[in-house]
Order: structure tokens, then C-alpha cells, then sequence
């Protein structure tokens, strides 16, 4: 194991991508392809506009909360590599998604994790005290609100399907779906 | 699929040398099925390359706050196969 700890991060990760193709086990296209799915496609406006669905069609929003990836589907969303589970915010539960393993992340629907989302703190700290770690986002829930931390441990990915903001009943979707923050639909703020 | 929802279930204690997904922090602990996710290969298997590996049912088990660290009024759902559960 030595060589490799002073070789830029682009020149390892371009070493592994040939060891992989020389295996056989991947090859240029499909990188490229996943790259670009990953870099191009993946985006919270893609989460953002499942909830402007689901706050305007009520047959959205039990397909959004009984079956994920169904509901992706119906947006375009189609090939999601993980199960997608949706947890709605209600007057009295507040959900909070974290990874306390690793940093899973629903990517394609909320594009690239925030780096404080992979840190050892709010990995460790929000299924130990969730109030405190959101009062550090500003977010302070009244007492009577019960806060659901879910802990993404296995090939399901979790999304917050936060509540609708108050006064935005004339919105058209694209203007409700601009309301709707990353953080919002991993549960560290309220819209 | 051998839990129903509501019904209690107790994580194993144990602590493999090899990769698994069971968090330390509900080892020991009781919690309650609150959904059935799917059937999934068992991690602990395809990352030692075990061919196939175990498929089992993956079920989404609730914890409370005050059963985990003795305080805290939240409640913590983590995904676990069933083979990390017993009944209590």
C-alpha cells in the first residue's frame, strides 16, 4: 500500500477506473453515462417537483407515501437504484433523515449531498438529540411536535415530503415547486 | 416475512468482525415493525462475496429516544433484516 497517498485524487480514482474496466466488470461508456446521470440529471428541483405534485393532487400523494419509486416514475424518474421511501410532515411529527453508517442519500432526486449531511457530528448527533441539531439549522419545533429521525440503513432512501406552505394557494406547480428547499426535503428546515 | 407490523422485536448483540448494517446503538435494544420494505440480499453476505447471498425481508423498526439514551422525546427508525432481529 504505498504509492498512492501522494497521487492527486483524479489520477487515483483514474487508476481504479482501469483496474475496474481491465477486470471487466465496468467500461468508459457506462461511467460516462453514470457520471452524467449523476452531474446533469440529479437535482433537488427533481425532489422539489414530487412534492408540488403531491400538495396539489391528493392520488400523488398516497402513491408518493405507499410506493416511491412508482411515484418518480410518474415524474419521469424512472430507474431508481434504491427503494424510495417518503415521510410526510404533519402538524405533530416532524421527520429527519440522516445515515449514521455512511451518507446514504436519495441522490438522483436531491442531487449531491451536502457535506455537512456526511460529517461525523450530524451523523452522530441527530439520532442522539434531533432538537438541538436543528436548532443549530434555526429550525426550533415547538415542544408538542414529535420529531421522527429515520436512519437510512439499508437500500431504501428516505425524502421528506415537507407541508405546504401557508398562502401559497394560487401558486401554478413550477412556482410551488420553487419553494421547496433541499433542506426541506431532508427535514433540516421548514418551507 | 415472519414479523407482522406492531410487533416487538429485540436486535441481536452480537458484533461480527465483518461488515454489517447494524448500528451499535440499537444492538440490545427493542423496538417495533412499523413496515416491511422488501426483500433484500443480506449486507453482511454480498460484502464477504457470499454466493448468493442470504435474501431476507428488510422491515423499518422504530426505537424510542428514551429506550436508546435514557432520554429525549423523539422516536429513531433504522431498517434492519431480519436476521439482526429476535423476538423480545
Amino acid at each position: 500500500m504505498t504509492g498512492h497517498d501522494d497521487l492527486p485524487a483524479a489520477a487515483r480514482a483514474r487508476q481504479l477506473e482501469e483496474r475496474l474496466i481491465a477486470a471487466g466488470l465496468t467500461s468508459d461508456d457506462e461511467i460516462d453515462e453514470y457520471l452524467t446521470r449523476l452531474q446533469v440529471k440529479a437535482s433537488p428541483v427533481n425532489g422539489a417537483r414530487m412534492v408540488a405534485r403531491a400538495w396539489t393532487d391528493p392520488r400523488y400523494r398516497d402513491l408518493l407515501l405507499s410506493d416511491g419509486d412508482a411515484a418518480a416514475a410518474e415524474l419521469g424518474f424512472d430507474g431508481l437504484t434504491y427503494a424510495l421511501r417518503v415521510v410526510a410532515n404533519t402538524e405533530t411529527t416532524h421527520n429527519v433523515i440522516v445515515c449514521t453508517l455512511c451518507s446514504c442519500y436519495p441522490v438522483s432526486l436531491l442531487g449531491p449531498s451536502p457535506g455537512w449531511y456526511k460529517s461525523f457530528a450530524y451523523r452522530s448527533r441527530t439520532v442522539r438529540e434531533p432538537r438541538a441539531v436543528l436548532a443549530e439549522f434555526g429550525l426550533t419545533l415547538p415542544d408538542d411536535v414529535e420529531i421522527s429521525v429515520w436512519d437510512s440503513t439499508s437500500e431504501a432512501r428516505y425524502m421528506v415530503l415537507p407541508a405546504r406552505p401557508a398562502g401559497s394557494g394560487g401558486l401554478a406547480a413550477d412556482e410551488l415547486a420553487a419553494l421547496v428547499t433541499r433542506n426541506g426535503l431532508i427535514g433540516t428546515a421548514l418551507l | 416475512m415472519s414479523y407482522t407490523l406492531g410487533s416487538q422485536v429485540r436486535v441481536r448483540t452480537g458484533d461480527p468482525d465483518h461488515h454489517t448494517r447494524v448500528p451499535r446503538y440499537v444492538r440490545g435494544h427493542t423496538g417495533v415493525i412499523i413496515a416491511a420494505l422488501g426483500e433484500w440480499p443480506v449486507p453482511d453476505d454480498s460484502a464477504r462475496g457470499i454466493d448468493p447471498p442470504r435474501v431476507e425481508t428488510c422491515y423499518a423498526v422504530r426505537f424510542s429516544a428514551a429506550d436508546l439514551w435514557g432520554s429525549g422525546d423523539h422516536t429513531v427508525t433504522v431498517d434492519l433484516w431480519e436476521s439482526y432481529l429476535d423476538r423480545p
